[in-house]
């Protein structure tokens, strides 16, 4: 199917004119946009755009959240034959300035005030950025800063020209050819400036059909989009999706509505990154906990049986007669509701991907009856990678390579793919390209995994995060870092885990507790505490702790690669990590290598055998004060154990 | 971060507010001479001011100044023994709180006044009362033209959410809400009145940095989206100095200082009377 995303506009409002393309709630009632209108709307734009001088080519920056008039406008400019660049809504003015000057960017359209507020401070450094078009007007009356108007105004322009040039907008969207530039995405570097990931229409669109055809996606289905338009993910299933299978994209009304719009949507094919799912678990469970105990009991009694039966049920596995009867009452009683109440009740598809996710949440809601898998793809390959088939999701595989993928593992561990949907080139940036895309057509994604027996990608760590233990009793075994730290953090009383290993004889690591968790753990005990401090150092907190390591450890052991990464000795850090102490990155990763120097008398002190070590340090607070706190921290051994399947 | 660089620009400077762009009316409302006395305690002696059509009007002083008596006399709950108030001309002495709130002026509380187990549509709603023409028991009733009034109402009520971006709350129980959010929708049905005058007393009081600059914001756009002329009490000088266009300062209920942000600010008087040099 070759195609481009305008040509589906139309071959949409042709076909079904009157079908809903797009909802979005105003005023406290959804509004639904027909593709008719949609169509009508995105003439207009492009008209108006057109007028204003955007050319075949050009590329336009679009920030803000997922607003109909924003896709509409991605739309009006790959109409045009320009390249629409989605920017994150949340990022600061400084991280606009590279992506507009790097693509030189004339045009831009912005959601409100806040971003046509960051544009226009960006624009100090970006004087070629002459045109921001906004949608919300509010609070933008007394602005007169040159070229900024409403996207009312553009489209009234568009709206006069398009009257003159009745076929202008046809023929504009039949001149866009199939492996045209469709759309760029910017990733966040972790070092240095971001790179503009260039995509065709080919490239999204064969990606956006293949997962839909693995998934049998229709017309039908109804979606919520809320995460950011900028993230390749939203752009896939709420635009790249929606235009190939035509079925309705739901706005919510606010970021902060979205639990709410969620509930009334009832979404059928559903994507969150884990951390959304957890949170949607946590707010069912602590009302669970305020209910009466006879409710407390049946819901406890029904959700047992669910783990028991449910992931095999999800599987197709046969059950037994009474089994079948026992879940279809628990289907009436607890989880039809509780499926309703977590606005899930109509997904038939859901995704997580993006980080690894615990098993027990993940099997939680595969065990309710929630159609719940994993992902694995990236902005490079037009997300769809591996996909998981229904009736074989696991927490800890990523699934199968879907259709037009060939995947094949490096030497040094690192997963190669090949697919239609890669990218074309890094944009302007050559030597990039050409280390990720090597000339025999591998893309070569820096994760280092495997495929298992079943065929499935198992995702272990970044390639260069990976490392080998260095003498002792493990020599040369692998060490990946962000497995253990993950496998630590799916407790609930751990929350940031740092692992450290590589070129060392043996695993030590860092451990934040869980505030939270461990204090209402410690409040059940009467165990009493002045703060996180001080809680962190209870001898009990580290009994807890050390408990949680020793079971990631029999885990580890089992697994034949990485039983080398056991854990030898821990310790619980004084204070949270945090991001304005630049331990963390904005996106809550936490950076080893800075703790490391920051924290130097620790590790030094987990490598050195002291049972523990005096530490002094520097934390800046939000109003941008600095304060020091210091602790004397204990350090802890815990049992390693003898790899299970040695000879497996 | 990102927070930071709107905020700033959406705090205007005290300096560019008054002439850049903004047009300040005629005087809409005239304090004249108000003297308020309960038995031998005298809450307010001599006191006069104006308040001119869309200008942001702030009443500051130390503790037991006065200020939220002022506020009680304009609004007619309590009865001044001498002066006169003017509201477009018109000079009234005695008014009821109903009679006032007809004439176009809204209030909000300090230690807010809302039905706690409403809804925020529900509480919002309330200050629709007076423009609901059809009675009570066409109302119930649901009967045609009061079911359309309602819908009208509904709708007007929602714009307001919507202003006040608290889309997420709307059938929650106010009693239920964070303090900040109260706030918001204490101002939210004093909108609803669509008044000409806004009286907020103590509108950012026992709220985190955050949440001031967010009902700072709101109430900047109240008055430049709808032109509604708005008089504050508040506390916080940073606030104020910010926000408004006129100070008028009370001490002891005296006047002892009237003028621009800037020229309070110099005031030898204002200081001692905050800085607590010897009376």
């Amino acid at each position: 199917m070759q195609t481009t995303f305008p040509r589906l506009l139309l071959k949409h409002a042709l076909e079904r004119p009157s079908a809903t393309a797009m909802r979005e709630k105003e005023f406290g009632i959804w509004q639904a946009l027909h593709w008719s209108d949609l169509r009508q709307l995105v003439e207009h734009i492009a008209c108006g755009l057109h007028q204003a001088g955007l050319r075949r080519d050009d590329h336009m920056v679009v920030v803000g959240s997922n607003r109909p008039r924003l896709y509409a406008t991605m739309l009006a400019i790959q109409a045009l034959g320009a390249v629409p660049i989605p920017l994150y809504q949340d990022a600061a003015a400084t991280e606009c300035v590279f992506p507009i000057n790097n693509a030189d960017v004339k045009f831009a359209f912005a959601e409100d005030q806040e971003q046509v507020d960051k544009l226009l401070e960006a624009r100090e450094q970006c004087p070629q950025l002459a045109h921001v078009y906004f949608d919300d007007p509010r609070g933008l009356r007394d602005y007169d800063e040159a070229g900024l108007a409403s996207i009312d105004e553009l489209m009234a322009a568009g709206t006069a020209f398009a009257a003159q040039h009745p076929d202008f907008f046809r023929e504009q969207v039949e001149q866009a050819r199939p492996d045209d530039v469709a759309a760029m995405f910017f990733t966040s570097g972790t070092t240095g400036n971001p790179k503009g990931v260039v995509h065709t229409h080919n490239s999204l669109l064969d990606r956006a059909r293949a997962g839909a055809d693995f998934d049998r996606l229709t017309e039908n289905e109804e979606v919520l989009a809320y995460l950011p338009p900028a993230w390749i993910g939203q752009n896939i299933f709420s635009y790249a999706q929606w235009l190939a299978c035509g079925y309705v994209v739901n706005c919510p009304e606010s970021s902060a509505t979205v639990t709410i719009d969620l509930k009334e949507v009832g979404p059928t094919y559903y994507f969150a990154p884990p951390r959304v799912f957890e949170g949607l678990l946590t707010s069912v469970m602590i009302r669970m906990e305020d209910a009466g105990a006879l409710k407390r009991k049946i819901f406890h009694a029904f959700m047992a049986l669910a783990r028991r039966i449910g992931p095999d049920r999800m599987d197709g596995k046969p059950l037994g007669l009474m089994d079948r009867l026992l879940y279809s009452l628990g289907d009436w009683m607890i989880y039809g509701p509780l499926r309703n109440n977590l606005g899930l009740s109509r997904v038939r598809v859901a995704y997580t991907a993006g980080e690894a996710i615990g098993p027990d949440l993940f099997q939680f809601y595969r065990s309710i009856g929630i159609n719940l898998k994993q992902l694995y793809g990236s902005t490079e390959t037009a997300v769809f990678v591996c996909l998981q088939p229904d009736n074989a999701a696991r927490a800890d595989t990523v699934g199968l390579p879907i259709a037009g993928v060939e995947i094949k593992v490096a030497e040094n561990g690192e997963i190669l793919v090949k697919s239609p949907g890669l990218l074309k080139e890094y944009f302007k940036n050559p030597e990039a390209t050409a280390e990720v895309l090597t000339k025999d057509g591998w893309y070569h994604t820096s994760d280092a995994g495997f495929l298992d027996a079943h065929g499935h990608l198992k995702i272990i760590d970044r390639v260069k995060d990976v490392g080998r233990i260095r003498g002792g009793a493990n020599d040369g075994a692998m060490f990946a870092p962000k497995y253990v730290e993950n496998k630590l953090k799916f407790f609930p009383y751990i929350k940031e885990v740092v692992a450290y290993g590589d070129g060392r004889e043996k695993v030590c690591v860092m451990i934040n507790i869980d505030m939270d968790a461990v204090g209402n753990w410690a409040e059940r005990r009467n165990l009493a505490y002045a703060g996180y401090t001080d809680l962190a150092q209870k001898p009990e907190v580290y009994a807890l702790i050390k408990d949680c390591i020793e079971k990631v450890n029999a885990d580890l052991a089992a697994d034949e690669l990485l039983a080398g990464s056991q854990i030898s000795r821990f310790l619980v850090l004084h204070k949270e990590l945090d991001a304005d102490d630049g331990e963390l990155t904005r996106t809550n990763k936490v950076r080893r290598g800075f703790i490391a120097e920051k924290y130097l008398p620790l590790v030094d002190g987990l490598y050195g055998g002291k049972s523990e070590q005096f530490i002094e340090t520097v934390v800046k607070f939000e109003d941008g004060r600095t304060g020091s706190v210091s602790a004397t921290l204990t350090i802890q051994d815990t049992r390693t154990f003898a790899p299970v399947k040695a000879a497996a | 971060m990102t927070q930071a660089t709107i905020d700033t620009r959406k705090l205007p400077a005290a300096a560019d507010l008054a002439p850049g762009g903004k047009i300040i009316g005629e005087v809409i409302l005239d304090v004249q001479n108000i003297s308020l006395r309960f038995g031998g305690v005298n809450a307010l002696t001599d006191i006069s001011f104006n308040v001119r059509e869309h200008e942001v009007r702030a009443i500051i002083g130390p503790n037991g100044a006065g200020k939220s008596s002022m506020l009680n006399c304009i609004n007619g709950v309590y009865q001044p023994q001498d002066g006169a108030i003017s509201f477009r001309g018109k000079t009234f002495k005695h008014m009821s709180s109903r009679q006032v709130a007809e004439m176009g002026i809204a209030r909000t509380f300090q230690n807010l006044a809302l039905f706690k187990g409403m809804s925020v549509i529900d509480n919002i709603m309330t200050g629709r009362n007076l423009h609901i023409k059809s009675n009570i028991f066409l109302q119930a009733l649901r009967i045609g033209p009061a079911q359309r009034e309602e819908e009208a109402h509904r709708a007007f009520v929602e714009n307001i959410i919507d202003f006040l971006e608290i889309q997420a709350y709307r059938k929650t129980p106010v009693g239920q809400l964070p303090y900040g959010l109260q706030k918001r929708v204490d101002l939210g049905r004093a909108l609803a009145m669509e008044p000409q005058v806004l009286l907020l007393d103590e509108p950012m009081a026992g709220m985190n940095l955050e949440e001031k600059q967010d009902m700072s914001r709101f109430i900047l756009d109240v008055n430049s989206e709808f032109g509604t002329t708005i008089v504050l009490i508040e506390h916080d000088m940073g606030v104020v100095m910010d926000i408004s266009d006129r100070v008028v300062v009370l001490d002891y209920g005296k006047k002892i200082g009237d003028g621009t942000p800037q020229e309070v600010r110099n005031n030898e008087e204002v200081i001692s009377a905050y800085l607590g040099t010897s009376h």
